[in-house]
């Protein structure tokens, strides 16, 4: 397998010439992996993806595909497939003709054309829909036309532009899943961009995090979840608490890090931390657990109840903890016992290895 | 009213028909509000718009009141077959109304007469002199005025005149007439002109429809791509020669492309024509097409643009990654995308040029005059104005009958003006 399939090398682009949309973009993508942009608007993910669908040229740098530069070769030459935001139907063709369109570019014969559209409708499951319009369809049929127009001529690569934006949350958890199980059935490389991180999390083989134009990590969506490389990633991914602090102590991978309030943290040691330096710890709301009174453990302290969530699976609590008063604890439903009095004090704890200590910029 | 029959259902018939009653009224009153609210816009297209076309419209049918001028003639006229030679009764029908009639209509009958029977006016005028004096038997005293009211001749012109709804103006704007028989047939070739400028007019309305989607297309993209400061000021180009007043702007371009006008001076100085030969580009078809391509083409741009501007660059893209080229995605996705401002702005310009009088006039040759032309001329110059109205009708049937097949290929809901 060819590791580096697609491939960005110091990759810079400016719009107006003084600022930097993408700088210094260095990134391979593996053959037949789906890799996900996450980022929040104005990140570079979608100017990333500009770039390698051939509608934005970079600045410096090269890109290849397959082994070769494409950064000069126009997109209607790349072969790559896209599926755009709003779907991007043409209305004036029908669903049919809509699907023909690639294969007709490229001179595909009439007989093959009717065979292969519909045998890329059976496989978005929209057999039978030819003769309709885009117009006639609900938003989820369309961007199922808009993958299988997509996916037809059978392209490499397939680039997905925020594609279940418009769609409402059931459906888009449903494509999700669609997307996914046609990606491991085809075998081709999707690269998606999105600014929603749960879908990042659920799709992908690989998610590469945007923020200001920079790459900020590029990691499985496990090893993002639990070991965010910097505060951004650790914030954008999923919840997490930031706890500030002074490392005071380090060794093997665990330092200690004391909070204003004088409490100490034992945590895993991200990045460049060392001592001294000043850091946050950050520990996701759902691995911190209730402790009873008297409990050992490294990290267990006890704080005032601010406000208690309930959330039905799950509840939350706000707790006044560490000199930070926002710090929030995720409780499963089924793990309370005795109901909560606002005003008291609870003792929570949570293992080293639940959280991080990383480096502030 | 669904609402009331369910409701009638659970309640029983008396209580429904209050409620139906009441619901009837209000509706009734809804309706008289927004009539009231629209009065005063109808009353102003009848007034100004259906009234005045419909009885310019009734002229093309209004054979005067000829009948009722020469009574005894009329009566006489419709025993006669229109075959067998004059008789005496005839002759003294005629005398007999001819002394009672007032001067000022004869005049205007003899008028009328002579446009079946070219020439018959100053003959029938004398006619009429002759036979005040005149006594019985009074055919000699006719054929002395003109022998050929022994024939068949004047008498048929006569009986054309008798009924008072006529389709003589109609056949004549279509080079048609009535032969001896009664029967619809092609008016002799001499004579025969006005078909010929009913395809002029649209000959020359089609050119600078065509003209003026060549030139207008790629500038309402033009438009429909710039940003801000540099679109406004495209638009504000279109836009200048509307506040222009047309007569100033067809007379521009007699300065510009008369023989020794800016544009032959300036072709003479680079060495492209000979001087002492410069390019006919006035008074001809070339100048009209010119000037009213010129005048027409923001009605061209305008309608394109609007539909350009609502078509997001995306499909483009779509285009390009589905492996179109720039041309065939042009054709393939956007000019279908543009069609209906297109077509919009092509009958826009087609109808308007249809009825474009004062730029043919100022800057065509006599060859280049359209239908409105001799509209104008009937009705301001000859005062025929059955057949002022017989053209209009023509004229307006033909903008119709464009607009049907324009409903039936394209559909006039996907019209988009503006």
């Amino acid at each position: 397998m060819n590791e580096r399939f697609i491939s960005f090398e110091a990759v810079r682009k400016s719009y107006d010439g003084a600022n930097y949309v993408v700088r210094g973009l260095d990134l391979d993508v593996a053959e037949g992996e789906f890799l996900t942009l996450l980022g929040p608007s104005g990140s570079g993910k979608t100017t990333t993806l500009m770039m390698l669908a051939g509608f934005e040229e970079p600045t410096h740098g090269s890109i290849s595909l397959g082994g070769a530069r494409i950064d000069s070769v126009p997109a209607y030459d790349r072969n790559i497939g896209m599926v755009f935001q709003n779907y991007a139907l043409f209305p004036h063709m029908t669903v049919g003709e809509n699907v023909a369109f690639p294969l007709k570019m490229r001179g595909v014969s009439k007989s093959q054309i009717s065979e292969r559209v519909s045998s890329a409708l059976d496989m978005v499951r929209m057999a039978g829909f030819e003769s309709r319009r885009p117009s006639q369809l609900s938003g989820g049929q369309q961007q199922r036309i808009a993958l299988a127009r997509a996916l037809v001529f059978e392209p490499r690569l397939v680039l997905m532009d925020e594609p279940l934006g418009a769609l409402d949350k059931q459906l888009r958890e449903h494509m999700q899943i669609e997307i996914k199980h046609l990606h491991e059935r085809l075998g081709i490389n999707v690269v998606y961009v999105t600014h929603d991180q749960s879908e990042a999390l659920t799709m992908s083989d690989r998610v590469g995090v945007f923020s200001d134009g920079v790459l900020q990590q590029i990691a499985t969506p496990h090893e993002l979840y639990e070991k965010p490389a910097n505060i951004f990633v650790a914030g954008f991914v999923g919840e997490n608490n930031v706890v500030p602090g002074e490392v005071v102590d380090i060794d093997a991978g665990l330092c200690r890090v004391r909070t204003p309030d004088g409490s100490v943290i034992s945590a895993v040691a991200g990045e460049h931390v060392r001592k001294p330096a000043r850091v946050v710890v950050v520990v996701r709301p759902e691995r911190i657990v209730l402790a009873r009174e008297g409990d050992e453990a490294a990290n267990r302290f006890a704080g005032k109840l601010e406000e208690v969530i309930y959330h039905g699976d799950h509840v939350r609590l706000r707790l006044n903890l560490l000199g930070s008063e926002g710090l929030q604890v995720k409780l499963a439903a089924s793990a309370i016992t005795a109901p909560f009095s606002l005003g008291a004090t609870i003792h929570v704890g949570w293992r080293p290895q639940d959280c991080r200590a990383l480096i502030q910029s | 009213m669904k609402y009331a029959v369910t409701f009638a259902e659970k309640h029983g018939g008396e209580e429904q028909s209050t409620l139906a009653r009441q619901m009837a009224r209000t509706k009734r009153r809804a309706k008289l509000q927004a009539l009231a609210l629209i009065a005063p816009l109808m009353l102003f297209l009848v007034v100004v718009l259906v009234l005045p076309i419909g009885t310019l419209l009734a002229r093309g049918f209004d054979n005067g009141d000829a009948a009722a001028l020469l009574p005894r003639t009329a009566e006489a006229l419709s025993a006669w077959n229109g075959q067998d030679a004059p008789h005496e009764e005839l002759f003294a029908a005629l005398a007999g109304d001819l002394k009672e009639a007032a001067r000022e209509d004869v005049a205007v009958l003899a008028k009328q007469l002579n446009y079946h029977d070219a020439g018959m006016r100053s003959m029938f005028l004398k006619l009429a002199r002759k036979v005040r004096t005149a006594e019985a038997p009074y055919a000699p005293s006719f054929i002395e005025v003109n022998e050929d009211w022994s024939s068949p001749r004047y008498w048929r012109a006569l009986q054309q005149v008798m009924p008072s709804v006529t389709d003589f103006y109609i056949l004549s704007a279509l080079d048609l007439m009535r032969d001896e028989n009664g029967d619809i047939a092609s008016v002799p070739p001499s004579t025969a002109v006005n078909l010929e400028v009913l395809a002029r007019t649209f000959t020359v309305s089609a050119s600078v429809t065509v003209m003026c989607l060549l030139l207008g297309y790629p500038l309402a993209a033009l438009i429909a791509r710039s940003r801000g400061t540099a679109a406004n000021v495209l638009i504000v180009l279109v836009l200048l020669p509307f506040w222009t007043s047309l007569l100033v702007r067809t007379s521009a371009w007699v300065v510009l492309l008369q023989s020794r006008g800016v544009v032959n001076n300036v072709l003479a100085w680079l060495g492209m024509i000979d001087p002492e030969a410069p390019l006919d580009l006035i008074y001809n078809r070339v100048g009209v097409v010119i000037a009213m391509t010129h005048i027409l083409l923001p009605f061209m741009i305008l309608p394109i643009y609007s539909v350009m501007k609502g078509i997001p660059p995306v499909y483009m893209r779509a285009a390009a990654s589905l492996g179109a080229r720039p041309l065939s995605s042009f054709f393939r996705v956007y000019l279908p995308m543009t069609m209906p401002g297109v077509s919009a702005g092509c009958l826009l310009v087609f109808i308007l040029a249809l009825g474009y009088y004062i730029t043919p006039a100022l800057v065509g040759g006599p060859r280049d005059q359209m239908i409105s032309y001799f509209i104008a001329y009937y009705a301001n110059q000859v005062t025929n104005w059955g057949m002022a109205a017989a053209l209009s009708i023509i004229l307006l049937v033909a903008v119709l009958v464009l607009y049907v097949i324009y409903n039936r290929l394209v559909g006039i809901q996907r019209l988009r003006i503006g």
